[in-house]
C-alpha cells in the first residue's frame, strides 16, 4: 500500500528515504515541491497530490514533511494516520521528532520503519511491541552495548504480538507501582463581537502514565459518565463494559498512552471561564487605530485562571503598536503582524487591560478586515466540564499501586471575533 | 552516488528546489571522491571477525541507504554476513539485501540457502523474518522457492508466521502474476484462519491479488464480522472496506423503498428519525407494502459489529465504518456516523481535510444527518485556507430555509477575514445559498451589492461575478443594480469582473438603455489595454448594442471592431471578423444576419450553481479516488445493489464449527484474564474503601483493611441486620433496637460495638472462634461446589447451635411456615450469619486469600453499584396490582412473627410482570397478624437503597385485624444486581428494619425466542460473556423434564424449543435493563452435563451458573 517514504525538511531537502517495495526515484518528489511552492504556507499543502503514475500523501509535523508514495487505491486516511503514527513513534523513541534526532538515530529509524511496515502494510505499530523488538536509545545502553557487544534488537517475538492484548509487554517490573491519569480538557469556543457564545464545546482527553508490574486489570469509573457525549478509546478499553456500565475497564499498555478522548458538546454545559471586552478600531484619517482590550474571569468555579495569553493577528497595514498594559507584557512582531499579550494570572479584583494606539502604514486605506483574538489560558485542578474520576480499582495484581488523577483545563481553539 | 547527483542536476531547473541540493552536493561530492577508499574500510570491517565492527559497518551502510546514496558495490561483502550470529547485524544485512537484491540478482542468490534454513528454525520470529526477507527479494528466479515457502508458512503453527505468509502473497503476486491461481489457493486457506492476527493481512492480500473472487468470502463472512473488533486497527480498515463491497453484491438495498415513500409524501416521516434503528426499519418495511423489504440477518450482523468501531481512536477506522454505513445502512441509521466524523475534525489538519471532503459529499445526499452539528463547521481564522474552504462547502450544503439566517450571519463575519481566497470562496458560497434558497435571494443580492463598495478589489470582483449569475435569474427587477455595476467599470481592474459587468450590460441593455452606450464608449477608449476576456466582452457588448440601438452605437461598434481586427490575439480577430459579417449589413450578407438578434439576444438559461462535490458519491467514500474525484489505479468500483438477493445460504457454515472455534479463541482470552479477577480479592477491598463513597452506607467501610469489597458485604450486612433480630430473645428486644439504630447511624464500628457483644461474656470466646470459621465458610461456600458449602454451613450451624438455643429455635420456626422448605435459602441465611460475625472481627483475623471466583462477583457488582449511582429515583404514582401467587413459588421470610411482635411478614417473587413499571421485579408480600390487637397503618418507610435501585411501595394497609392475612405487591428495581433492598416496615406503633434480597434467578423474566434466534444471540455473547461449567446431574433431574423444572424454578426463564433432545435451552432477560440471559444445559453420557450461561453482565452470568448448578446437582 505504502510504497516509499521520503522525509523532507523545511528547506526542501530530502534527508531520508525508505522503500518497502521496489525503489522509486526521488524525482517523484518534484511534484510535491511544485505543489508546495504554489501553496505557499506549509499548512496549505494539500495532503494528497496526484503525481503522474503515483500519488503522494503527505503530512506536515514538526517542520518535517512525511511524504509517502502510493501507487494504487488506498484509503487516504489510512496512510495519513499511519504517517502520524510514525511521527509519534519517533517522538516516543527520541523524545522529539526533529530532523536532527532522526539523522542522529538513522539506523534505529530504519529498523523501526522496517518493522512498522511490511510490503507497505502495517505490521507492528504498537509502541509496546516495537520497544521489545527495538530498544529505544539511551546512554547507558549504548555504553553497555559497546562493551558487551550486545545489541539493541530483541531476539524473540514480543509476546504482545501474539496475545490478544498486543499493546502490553509481558514481564513488566517496577519497584514503584504508579498509575497517573491526567484529565485534560480544552475549550473550543467562538465568541462574537458582543461576547456571546457562537459555538462552544469541550474536547477532553485522559492521558495515562501507568507503570505497573505484571498484568494489572484496571477499572476506572466516573462520578458523572453521562456527561461524555462522544468518546473514542484506546483499543485496550473493553467497549462492552463501557456500553453497559459506563466504566472504563482495561489492561493498560505500559508507560504513557492516551486512554480516552471525549467530547462534551451540549453548549449549556460548557462554561466559558473568562470574558473579553475588546474594541479595535481604525480611523479613516491619520493612519492610526485604537485598541482597548479588557479580560476578566467568569465561571471559574473558584479556581484561578492562569497563563492567559491574547494573540491577535493584525492586518498587514499595522506597522507598530503603542500600548500600555495594566498587567503583563505585550509584544508586537511587525514581520508576522502578531500582537501577543502575556497576562499571566487573572485576578478578580483588578481586571487586566491593554490600551493604546496602533500605527498604520502611511497612506494605506483603513483595513476592512477585523482581526480576531485568540485566547490561551489554563486552569489547574479543574475539569471545566465537571467530569470527575470516581475511583480506580486494580485487579489481577497483589501490590498496592500509587494512584493519582490530575485535572487541567485549557483553552483550545478559543477565538473572540471582533 | 551517481544517481544522487543526477537528481540534483534535474532539480537545478527549479531554483527553490535546486539550491539546497546544491548546498548539499559539494559536500557529498567530497565524500564521493573518497567513496572507494571508504568503502574499502567498510569492506574490511565487514570481513573482520568482530561483530561490533561488522555492526558498525552495517550501520554506516544503512545510513547511506537512508540518505539515498548508492552502496550497491558493497553487495558481495555484505551478503557474506547474512548468516551472522549477531541478530542486529543480521537485520541490517536484511535491510541491505532487500534494497539491492533486485540490482544484483545473481549475488543475491547466495543468500537464499540461509533463508531456507531460517524457514525451518524453531523460533517463530526467525521463521517469520526469513520468510519476510525471502519474499521481499525481488528476484524472479526464486519464485518457485517463494511459492513453496509461502505454502508451508500458511500452515505454520504460529499465527505470526501465517500472518507473514499473508503479507508475502502480494509480494509474490507483483513479482510474478502468473502464480495467481496458486496464490488464491493459499489465500483461501488463510481466509479460513480463525486468528485475529491473520485476518487483516489476508484480506489485504485478497484485495491485492483477487478482489474479484468475492465467492471466497462467503464462508468466512460471518467469522470476519465477528472477529472484526479484535483485529488490529489497520486490518480493520481493510476488512471493512472489503466487506462494504461484499455487502453491495450480496444484499438488497435497504433504502429500496425510499423513492416510493418520497413519492407518496412520506418524507416528513423519514426526516424526523435519524437515530432509531430497528423499529424504524420495521416501520419502513410496514410502510412499503408494495415491496416488503426484510434485511438479511448477515447484513444486520455487519452493521451491528462495525458500529462500536466508530469509537476507535484511529481516524481511518472511523472513516471506514462511516463509509460502510453510508453505503450500506438503511437511511434512518446512517445518522450515527455524523457524531464520530465530527469528532475527527479535532484531529490533525490532514485528517480534517480528508474527513471534510467526505462530509461534503455526504451532506449533498444526506443533509439532515449533519444539520445538528452545523456549528462544528464554523470557521476559525486560524484554520488553514484549504480547511476553511471545505468547511464553507459543508456549511453551504447544509443551508436550508430554517438555518439560512444563522449561516448568512456567519458568512458576514467571514467576509471580513484577512484571508482573501477565503473571502472569495465565501462570496461564492453566498451566491450558491441565494440560488438554492429562493427566500433569501434578495437579501443575499443586497448584501453582495454592498460588497461592491468594498475596498478590496478581489472581493468586489468576486461579488460581481456572483451577482451576474444571480441577476441572470431575474433581471427585470434589478436594473438599478446593473446601473450600479456599470459605474464600477471605472474602478474595477480585475478582468473577470470587468468582463462580467460588460456581459451583464450587453445582455440586459434594454433595461439600461441610456447607460449602455456610454459604457461602450468608455470601453472603446481603453480597448487596447484590456485583457483578452474583457476585449471579447467588449466586442459582444458592441454587437448587442448595435442590434438593439444601432443609431447611437453604430460608429462605436465599427471602431471597436476595427481595433479588434488588428489585435494580437487571433481569437479576438476571429471574433471581430465573425461579428462584423453577422451584424453589419452588407450586400453580400447572408441569410444568417437576419437571425443575428436571435443569436445574440436569445434568452439564456440561468446558470446552476452547484457543489463541486455533487456526484462524487459514485466513488466509494473514504477512498483515494473519491478524494481526487478520479479513478485511481486498482480502485474497485462499488457495485450497485443487486435486484434480487443472491442465495444467502452460501454464507452458512456448520454453526457448531465456527462457534466452537471462535469461542475457543476468546476463551483463551478469558483464561488469561480470569486469574486477574480471582486474585484480586485482597486488593479490591482496600482500593474500594479508600475512595468510594458508595460504601459509606454499609459497614464494610469501617476499617481501611476491610477484606470485603463494598457491595458484597453490604447486602449481606443488611440482610444480617434483619436476621439478627430474629435471633435475639424477645425480652432483649427493645434495648437491641436502640442499639442497632445507633449502629446504623454511625459508620460501622469495630467489633466491640456489634450486637453480638451484648451476648453474655461467657459466650464471647466461643463466639469469636466461630467467627473465624464462619468467615471461611462464608467465602468458600459462595464459590465452591454446593455440596461442600452445605457441609461447611451445616457444621457452622451446629456450632451456632451450641451457642444459643434460641438461635436455632428461631430458625426452626422460621422454616416452619414455608410450605416447601427451601434448603438453599436456609443455607444462605446461615451463611450470612457467619459472614456477618466475621466481619465484626477483622482485627483478629488475617485473611487467607482464597483463589476462588468469588471476587469476580464482588468486583463486578461493586462496579455495577458505582455505575448505577447515576440513575435517579423516579416516582410514578400508580397502584400496583395484587396477583395471586402461583403454587410453586418459594416464600421467604421478611419479618418473623416473634421479632415483629406478632406481625409475621413473608415475601415471594411472584414472577408476574409488575405493571406500573416494567423495570421492576414484583415482590409479593404477605402480612399475617398473629397478635390479638389490630395492626394499623402498615406501610413502607425510609428505603435505603443502592443508587439506581428504586422501590414502588405498596399502598398503605390501614387495618389488619387480628389473625387475618393480607397480601400486597410492591415493585423493586434491583438494577440487575443482587443487592438487597433495605427499608423500614412501619406499623402505627413500631418500625422494623427489613431487607429483601433477590436470588439472581428472580432478576429476570422469560423471553420467547426460536432456536435460530437463540443461536444467533448466543453467537454474539461469546468469550467473556459465556460461562460454562461441567456438572453431574442430581438423581432427580436426569430426564429432560427434571432439568427443565429445576432450571425454571431456579431462574425465571422460559424454555426455548430445541431440536436436539440432548440440549435444553432457556432464555430470559433481566428485568431492569433487558439484557439477554441464555442458558443451555447439554446432557452427555451418564449423568454428566454441561451448563452454559451467556449473558453480557458477567455478574449475573456467574451467579446464575452457581444457582442453576446447585439446583441441578441436588
Amino acid at each position: 500500500m505504502i510504497h516509499s517514504l521520503f522525509l523532507i525538511n523545511s528547506s526542501s531537502d530530502i534527508f531520508l528515504e525508505k522503500h518497502w517495495k521496489s525503489v522509486i526515484s526521488r524525482s517523484v518528489c518534484d511534484y510535491f515541491f511544485e505543489v508546495q511552492e504554489k501553496a505557499g504556507e506549509a499548512e496549505n499543502v494539500p495532503p494528497v497530490i496526484h503525481a503522474g503514475h503515483h500519488y503522494l500523501i503527505n503530512i506536515y509535523r514538526e517542520k518535517i514533511f512525511f511524504v509517502s508514495v502510493i501507487q494504487s487505491e488506498v484509503p487516504p486516511l489510512f496512510v495519513i494516520e499511519f504517517l502520524h503514527h510514525v511521527a509519534e513513534t519517533f517522538q516516543d523513541y527520541f523524545g522529539e521528532c526533529s530532523e536532527s534526532a532522526i539523522k542522529d538515530n538513522v539506523v534505529i529509524v530504519y529498523e523501526l520503519l522496517e518493522e512498522m511496515l511490511d510490503n507497505g502494510f502495517p505490521l507492528a505499530t504498537e509502541s509496546n511491541i516495537l520497544k521489545e523488538l527495538i530498544k529505544p536509545p539511551n546512554i547507558l545502553r549504548s555504553v553497555v552495548n559497546s562493551i558487551t557487544g550486545s545489541c539493541n534488537v530483541g531476539e524473540t517475538l514480543p509476546t504482545g504480538q501474539l496475545s490478544t492484548i498486543p499493546w502490553r509487554r509481558a514481564g513488566v517490573k517496577y519497584t514503584n507501582n504508579e498509575a497517573y491519569f491526567d484529565v485534560v480538557e480544552e475549550i473550543d469556543a467562538i465568541l462574537d463581537k458582543t461576547g456571546s457564545v457562537v459555538f462552544a464545546e469541550i474536547q477532553g482527553v485522559i492521558d495515562a502514565c501507568v507503570n505497573l508490574t505484571g498484568m494489572p486489570d484496571l477499572t476506572l469509573s466516573f462520578m458523572n459518565p453521562r456527561l461524555l457525549d462522544d468518546v473514542s478509546f484506546h483499543p485496550c478499553v473493553r467497549f462492552k463494559r463501557w456500553e453497559s456500565e459506563r466504566v472504563l475497564s482495561f489492561i493498560p499498555p505500559d508507560g504513557n498512552f492516551r486512554l480516552l478522548s471525549y467530547h462534551v458538546s451540549a453548549q449549556n454545559l460548557v462554561a466559558i471561564p473568562i470574558y473579553v471586552k475588546q474594541n479595535i478600531s481604525f480611523f479613516e484619517t491619520g493612519s492610526s487605530g485604537r485598541l482597548d482590550i479588557t479580560v476578566g474571569p467568569k465561571q471559574t468555579m473558584g479556581k484561578t485562571v492562569e497563563a492567559v495569553f491574547v494573540t491577535i493577528n493584525m492586518p498587514k497595514v499595522v506597522l507598530s503598536a503603542n500600548l500600555t498594559a495594566t498587567q503583563g507584557n505585550y509584544t508586537y512582531n511587525p514581520v508576522t503582524k502578531t500582537l501577543v499579550w502575556d497576562i499571566g494570572k487573572l485576578s478578580q479584583q483588578k481586571l487586566p487591560n491593554l490600551k493604546g494606539s496602533l500605527t498604520l502604514q502611511c497612506g494605506a486605506p483603513k483595513p476592512e478586515e477585523s482581526p480576531s483574538l485568540n485566547i490561551d489560558l489554563k486552569i489547574q485542578q479543574l475539569a471545566i466540564s465537571g467530569l470527575k474520576v470516581n475511583r480506580l480499582d486494580m485487579y489481577g495484581e497483589k501490590y498496592k499501586p500509587f494512584k493519582g488523577v490530575k485535572y487541567v483545563s485549557k483553552a483550545g481553539k478559543f477565538q473572540v471575533r471582533t | 552516488m551517481s544517481s544522487g547527483s543526477g537528481f540534483g542536476d534535474e532539480k537545478g531547473g527549479s531554483s527553490s528546489v535546486g539550491e539546497p541540493e546544491y548546498g548539499h552536493d559539494p559536500a557529498s561530492g567530497g565524500i564521493f571522491s573518497s567513496d572507494y577508499k571508504r568503502h574499502d574500510d567498510l569492506k574490511e570491517m565487514l570481513d573482520s571477525n568482530k561483530d561490533s565492527l561488522k555492526l558498525e559497518a552495517m550501520k554506516r551502510i544503512v545510513a547511506m541507504i537512508a540518505r539515498g546514496k548508492n552502496a550497491s558495490d558493497l553487495f558481495p561483502a555484505v551478503v557474506k554476513n547474512v548468516a551472522c550470529k549477531n541478530i542486529e547485524v543480521k537485520k541490517l544485512v536484511y535491510v541491505y539485501l532487500v534494497r539491492y537484491a533486485e540490482e544484483q540478482q545473481d549475488l543475491a542468490l547466495l543468500s537464499i540457502s540461509t533463508f531456507q534454513r531460517g524457514l525451518k528454525d524453531p523460533n517463530q520470529l526467525i521463521r517469520a523474518s526469513a520468510l519476510r526477507v525471502l519474499s521481499s527479494i525481488r528476484v524472479t528466479i526464486i519464485v518457485p522457492i517463494m511459492m513453496l515457502a509461502i505454502k508451508e508458512a500458511a500452515s505454520d503453527m504460529s499465527p505470526y508466521v501465517r500472518k507473514t505468509a499473508a503479507h508475502a502473497i502480494p509480494k509474490l503476486y507483483s513479482l510474478d502474476p502468473e502464480q495467481k491461481d496458486q496464490l488464491i489457493e493459499v489465500i483461501e486457506k488463510l481466509l479460513a484462519d480463525k486468528t485475529t492476527l491473520v485476518a487483516g493481512s489476508v484480506v489485504m492480500a485478497f484485495e491485492e491479488v483477487c478482489p474479484e473472487r468475492i465467492d471466497l468470502i462467503h464462508k468466512n463472512y460471518r467469522k470476519l464480522c465477528n472477529l472484526l473488533i479484535d483485529v488490529e486497527e489497520w486490518g480493520q480498515v481493510v476488512i471493512i472496506n472489503m466487506l462494504t463491497r461484499y455487502a453491495r453484491t450480496q444484499f438488497l438495498n435497504p433504502n429500496v423503498n425510499e423513492s416510493l415513500l418520497e413519492e407518496s409524501g412520506e418524507k416528513a416521516f423519514y426526516g424526523s428519525d435519524d437515530e432509531e434503528g430497528k423499529e424504524e426499519k420495521a416501520e419502513a418495511a410496514a410502510l412499503a407494502k408494495r415491496k416488503p423489504y426484510v434485511m438479511d440477518p448477515d447484513h444486520r450482523l455487519l452493521l451491528r459489529n462495525t458500529k462500536p468501531l466508530l469509537q476507535s481512536r484511529n481516524a481511518a477506522v472511523v472513516m471506514a465504518v462511516a463509509q460502510l454505513y453510508f453505503h450500506l445502512a438503511p437511511k434512518a441509521e446512517v445518522g450515527v456516523i455524523a457524531k464520530a466524523l465530527v469528532r475527527l475534525m479535532r484531529s490533525h489538519s490532514e485528517v480534517q481535510y480528508v474527513v471534510l471532503q467526505n462530509v461534503a459529499t455526504m451532506t449533498i445526499k444526506r443533509r439532515g444527518m449533519f444539520e445538528p452539528y452545523l456549528k462544528s463547521f464554523y470557521i476559525r481564522s486560524t484554520d488553514p485556507t484549504q480547511i476553511k474552504i471545505l468547511k464553507l462547502e459543508v456549511l453551504t450544503n447544509l443551508a436550508n430555509e430554517t438555518n439560512i439566517s444563522t449561516i448568512l450571519r456567519e458568512f458576514q463575519t467571514y467576509i471580513k477575514s484577512m484571508d482573501k481566497d477565503f473571502v472569495a470562496a465565501t462570496i461564492q458560497a453566498i451566491g450558491r445559498c441565494a440560488t438554492n434558497i429562493g427566500e433569501v435571494r434578495d437579501t443575499c443580492l443586497n448584501g453582495l451589492v454592498q460588497l461592491l463598495s468594498n475596498r478590496d478589489e478581489l472581493v468586489v470582483a468576486e461579488s460581481v461575478v456572483v451577482i451576474k449569475k444571480l441577476l441572470q435569474m431575474q433581471p427585470e427587477q434589478h436594473s438599478d443594480i446593473i446601473k450600479h455595476m456599470a459605474k464600477l467599470t471605472d474602478n474595477i481592474q480585475v478582468p473577470m469582473a470587468r468582463a462580467s459587468i460588460l456581459w451583464l450590460i450587453g445582455e440586459y441593455c434594454e433595461h439600461v438603455p441610456k447607460i449602455a452606450p456610454d459604457v461602450l464608449r468608455k470601453m472603446a477608449k481603453t480597448f487596447t489595454n484590456e485583457e483578452d476576456i474583457v476585449k471579447l466582452q467588449i466586442i459582444n457588448l458592441a454587437a448587442k448594442l448595435y442590434l438593439t440601438n444601432s443609431k447611437q452605437t453604430k460608429l462605436l461598434t465599427q471602431y471597436v471592431l476595427n481595433l479588434a481586427k488588428y489585435d494580437q490575439n487571433y481569437d479576438i480577430r476571429d471574433r471581430a471578423r465573425f461579428i462584423r459579417q453577422l451584424i453589419v449589413p452588407t450586400d453580400k450578407s447572408g441569410a444568417l444576419s437576419k437571425y443575428a438578434k436571435k443569436l445574440f439576444l436569445a434568452l439564456k438559461p440561468a446558470p446552476v450553481l452547484e457543489s463541486p462535490f455533487k456526484d462524487r458519491d459514485h466513488f466509494q467514500l473514504g477512498s483515494l479516488s473519491h478524494l481526487l474525484n478520479a479513478k485511481a489505479g486498482g480502485y474497485q468500483e462499488l457495485p450497485d445493489w443487486p435486484e434480487t438477493a443472491p442465495d444467502p445460504s452460501v454464507r452458512n457454515v456448520e454453526v457448531p464449527e465456527w462457534t466452537k472455534c471462535s469461542s475457543r479463541e476468546k476463551r483463551k482470552e478469558k483464561k488469561v484474564e480470569k486469574p486477574f479477577y480471582s486474585d484480586s480479592e485482597e486488593e479490591s477491598g482496600p482500593t474500594e474503601s479508600a475512595d468510594s463513597e458508595s460504601d459509606s452506607a454499609s459497614g464494610s467501610g469501617s476499617g481501611s483493611e476491610s477484606e470485603e469489597s463494598g457491595s458484597g458485604s453490604e447486602s449481606e450486612e443488611s440482610r444480617e441486620e434483619s436476621e439478627s433480630e430474629q435471633e435475639d430473645k424477645e425480652d432483649e428486644e427493645d434495648k437491641r433496637k436502640k442499639k442497632k439504630k445507633t449502629d446504623r447511624g454511625k459508620v460501622k464500628a469495630p467489633a466491640v460495638e456489634s450486637p453480638e457483644s451484648e451476648e453474655s461474656s461467657g459466650a464471647e470466646e466461643k463466639n469469636r472462634a466461630q467467627k473465624v470459621k464462619g468467615r471461611r465458610s462464608g467465602s468458600e461456600s459462595e464459590s465452591e461446589e454446593e455440596e461442600e458449602s452445605e457441609s461447611e454451613s451445616s457444621r457452622s450451624e451446629s456450632e451456632s447451635e451450641s451457642e444459643s438455643e434460641s438461635d436455632t429455635d428461631a430458625k426452626k420456626k422460621k422454616k416452619a411456615p414455608v410450605t416447601k422448605p427451601p434448603p438453599k435459602q436456609a443455607k444462605k441465611e446461615s451463611k450470612k450469619e457467619k459472614k456477618e460475625m466475621s466481619l465484626l472481627d477483622l482485627d483478629d483475623f488475617e485473611p487467607t486469600p482464597s483463589p476462588q471466583v468469588t471476587p469476580v462477583n464482588n468486583f463486578l457488582s461493586s462496579s455495577l453499584v458505582t455505575d448505577l449511582e447515576g440513575l435517579s429515583l423516579t416516582d410514578t404514582v400508580m397502584a400496583p396490582t395484587t396477583i395471586a401467587p402461583s403454587g410453586s413459588v418459594k416464600t421467604y421470610e421478611l419479618l418473623h412473627r416473634i421479632t415483629g411482635e406478632g406481625l409475621g411478614v413473608e415475601y415471594c417473587f411472584s414472577r408476574q410482570p409488575f405493571s406500573p413499571d416494567a423495570h421492576m421485579v414484583a415482590v409479593q408480600i404477605m402480612f399475617t397478624n398473629n397478635t390479638n390487637a389490630e395492626t394499623k397503618n402498615l406501610h413502607v418507610e425510609d428505603p435505603k437503597l443502592q443508587s439506581g435501585m428504586r422501590i414502588k411501595e405498596f399502598p398503605e394497609i390501614e387495618l389488619l385485624p387480628p389473625g387475618e392475612m393480607v397480601t400486597v405487591v410492591m415493585g423493586i428495581d434491583f438494577c440487575d444486581s443482587t443487592q438487597a433492598a433495605n427499608f423500614q416496615l412501619c406499623t402505627h406503633i413500631r418500625k422494623f428494619f427489613v431487607s429483601i434480597q433477590p436470588p439472581v434467578g428472580e432478576l429476570m423474566m422469560p423471553v420467547f425466542m426460536t432456536e435460530n434466534e437463540f443461536k444467533k444471540e448466543q453467537g454474539q455473547l461469546m468469550g467473556m460473556n459465556e460461562i460454562s461449567e461441567k456438572l453431574t446431574l442430581g438423581e432427580k433431574c436426569q430426564n429432560e423434564h427434571g432439568i427443565v423444572q429445576r432450571v425454571t424454578s431456579a431462574a425465571n426463564v422460559s424454555r426455548v424449543p430445541c431440536g436436539s433432545d440432548k440440549e435444553c435451552r432457556f432464555a430470559g432477560k433481566t428485568v431492569s435493563s433487558g439484557i439477554l440471559v441464555l442458558v443451555t444445559v447439554a446432557t452427555k453420557e451418564e449423568r454428566a452435563a454441561q451448563l452454559t450461561v451467556n449473558c453480557e453482565k458477567m455478574v449475573i452470568g456467574t451467579m446464575l451458573v452457581k444457582d442453576i448448578l446447585q439446583a441441578l446437582t441436588q
